[in-house]
């Protein structure tokens, strides 16, 4: 009777050793269910990692979504790209390049900036000469832009403008963004471009933060935070905000004198398929650069991108010229250390009393 | 099953454990019909069929697969790099902040869905009115939308262009009213199957027997309920505990005034923090655990058989 009534009321335990771990009651079943979940979760990465042929498993950050639903239109057209399916999936740039490491299946990569990609690369699933081809390693490039309220009532037009009593700017955290990271070395780049030094920089850092109205946890929760009214002023990716004002939002959009030379980085990992190799070889052909350009991305081709017409800011700036991103990242973006988590800890400090 | 056994008799006079032989009699079977305890039948069914071996083994396999083994992996995250790496991140200033405003909004807004919940309860249960199935259908909506959804709604509602002119944008009041929206469902749908299971009769009885109204709620219906709402309040804090997307929107996420825990958590692990951002987690874990141990104790101390 006792036995029987097990049976009955545990239809889904099939396997003999965990029916008999039943059997002997509570210790048992827990231990095996401890020892068996480790097998489970292993077994989830090799299941999804087979490949299908023809097709091409994308990573990427949020932000080119929409430019990949045209692209990968346009590469099925292609001779190398027929037959293949290009399965994608978008999600903010650390989140991403994080769950590749873990094991989420990736034949070809792109993000928001570098250090995701470096990920990779100490991972081992990303070959170290990724960066060494003609456009070292990236796809697409950008600016940072100011994005305003139409007519731009608050005359926003420069660095300066941003710190002015009353502007409310909205940038995303740094500590969760990639664009955060890019708006902050945007500005801080642009004080030492116009001959500050870098404590003064700093201090920079600090007024505009002050300023911050809202510090959303990514690009896109950024925009919907501007586009429902709050803030005069969002620091933003271009391509971001031409795609907002080409879909109709009302948004003026400023380029600041200075600005710092966004580089979005693209690679294809070790197990990745020819198709694979194929889409990248598109994306960075002629054909694919200019439909990135007419997705709002500044071609990283110079023959393309002479044929649009991005405004031209007065200087430019890399991420180089201010140290390149292994130093800049541990130096101003560590959340404990960093010079960002510095400056909040001050502000913090100063008006959570208010 | 004692302060379920209240009676017209026990009004005005001591609590009804101190008088335990009086309700010998028939007193004790009329109380039988408002019995909150689920049908006994049941009970005896399932304990047929052997639950006391196998019930239990599978519950702690199925705990043990969803609930603990995460939290073990959390635990050793947390402190992989050592007690003082621990230490650092749960006491760094920003992670403090973040916490005490979590825990401080969690805790008032769990206070007043209960005593909201109990009330919108009270009207599903007791009033009849026209579109009362659409009414209760909504509460549960809080819990079908996906948060982010609730996020941006709640910003267009109560944004910089809110329609009502109430601007909670970028305000510890926005995070209240985000905490509110997502966790009414548990505090209504704690209460009302215990609220629909008392006899209405035992309450008109006592009014007719002279109790105020006041005496009524204190004295009949609250003694029966309050297991129910302690559960329901329980449930909302939890939830509000890690709560992210409904509230990171609204909130404009600005650190020490507006950034709730679960953000601050979603930062330092999108930073490659990870160690940090379990560190935080344990403290939310850590707590919200205490407090529903706290409740689960109240919750005995009325000495009621567990209704939820």
């Amino acid at each position: 009777m006792h036995t029987r009534s097990i049976h009955r009321s545990t239809p889904g335990a099939r396997s003999g050793p965990s029916r008999r771990a039943l059997g002997r009651g509570l210790g048992l079943a827990s231990l095996a269910s401890l020892a068996a979940a480790p097998l489970a979760l292993l077994a989830l990465p090799t299941a999804a990692g087979a490949q299908t042929g023809g097709s091409v498993s994308l990573v990427a950050y949020s932000t080119p979504k929409p430019a990949y639903t045209v692209l990968a239109q346009d590469f099925a057209k292609t001779k190398g790209g027929t037959g293949v399916t290009v399965s994608p999936s978008f999600g903010p740039s650390g989140t991403q390049a994080t769950s590749v490491v873990d094991g989420l299946p990736a034949d070809v990569v792109n993000f928001s900036l570098e250090p995701d990609l470096a990920k990779l690369v100490k991972a081992g699933l990303v070959s170290s000469s990724w960066d060494k081809g003609a456009t070292k390693g990236m796809v697409t490039d950008s600016i940072v832009s100011f994005i305003v309220r139409p007519g731009n009532p608050k005359h926003i037009t420069t660095w300066a403008d941003l710190v002015k009593p009353g502007v409310g700017v909205i940038t995303p955290n740094v500590f969760s963004s990639g664009s955060a990271k890019w708006n902050i070395m945007a500005a801080y780049g642009a004080e030492i471009h116009l001959g500050k030094t870098p404590a003064q920089a700093q201090t920079y850092l600090s007024q505009l933060l002050h300023n911050a109205v809202a510090q959303p946890s990514s690009a896109s929760a950024a925009l919907q935070t501007f586009l429902s009214g709050q803030g005069d002023v969002l620091l933003d990716y271009e391509d971001d905000a031409l795609y907002a004002k080409s879909k109709g939002e009302a948004v003026d959009i400023i380029t600041p004198p200075q600005t710092i030379l966004i580089e979005n980085p693209i690679a294809v990992t070790k197990t990745a398929s020819s198709p694979a190799k194929a889409f990248v070889s598109y994306l960075l052909s002629p054909a694919g650069q200019k439909v990135w350009g007419q997705q709002g991305y500044r071609p990283v081709l110079p023959s393309v991108a002479s044929q649009f017409h991005f405004p031209q800011p007065k200087t430019l700036f890399t991420i180089g010229s201010l140290g390149g991103w292994t130093t800049v990242n541990t130096k101003f973006f560590d959340p404990q250390t960093g010079i960002v988590a510095h400056v909040e800890q001050s502000l913090g400090v100063s008006t959570a009393s208010g | 099953m004692t302060n379920l056994d209240t009676t017209v008799a026990d009004l005005g006079l001591p609590p009804a454990r101190d008088r335990r032989p009086a309700e010998r009699g028939p007193g004790r079977r009329r109380s039988r019909r408002y019995s909150l305890v689920a049908p006994s039948s049941a009970l005896a069914h399932a304990g047929r069929f052997g639950a006391k071996a196998a019930g239990p083994a599978l519950a702690v396999t199925y705990l043990s697969l969803l609930v603990l083994l995460p939290v073990a992996a959390l635990i050793t995250n947390a402190f992989s790099g050592g007690w003082h790496a621990f230490w650092a991140a749960v006491t760094q200033p920003e992670a403090v902040a973040a916490l005490e405003l979590t825990l401080a909004a969690s805790a008032i807004v769990a206070v007043i869905n209960s005593v909201a919940g109990l009330a919108i309860a009270f009207v599903l249960v007791r009033d009849d009115f026209k579109g009362k199935a659409i009414v209760s259908a909504v509460i549960d909506l809080p819990f079908a939308l996906p948060t982010i959804v609730a996020g941006l709604t709640l910003l267009a509602l109560y944004g910089a262009s809110s329609p009502f002119h109430v601007d909670l944008a970028g305000t510890r009041l926005g995070i209240g009213a985000a905490l509110l929206f997502v966790t009414l469902p548990f505090c209504v749908r704690s209460v009302q199957p215990v609220l629909a299971e008392l006899d209405a009769e035992v309450e008109d009885a006592a009014s007719s027997l002279g109790a105020t109204r006041r005496q009524v709620f204190r004295r009949v219906l609250l003694p029966s309920v309050l297991p129910a709402v302690l559960a329901g309040a329980g449930l909302a804090f939890a939830r509000a505990v890690g709560e992210f997307g409904s509230v990171v929107l609204i909130s404009g996420n600005l650190p020490f005034k507006t950034e709730v825990a679960s953000s601050w958590i979603f930062s330092l692990s999108q930073s490659d923090a990870l160690p940090a951002a379990s560190a935080v987690s344990i403290v939310l874990v850590v707590i919200s655990l205490l407090v529903l141990l706290g409740i689960g104790w109240a919750r005995r101390r009325f000495d009621v058989p567990e209704t939820v």
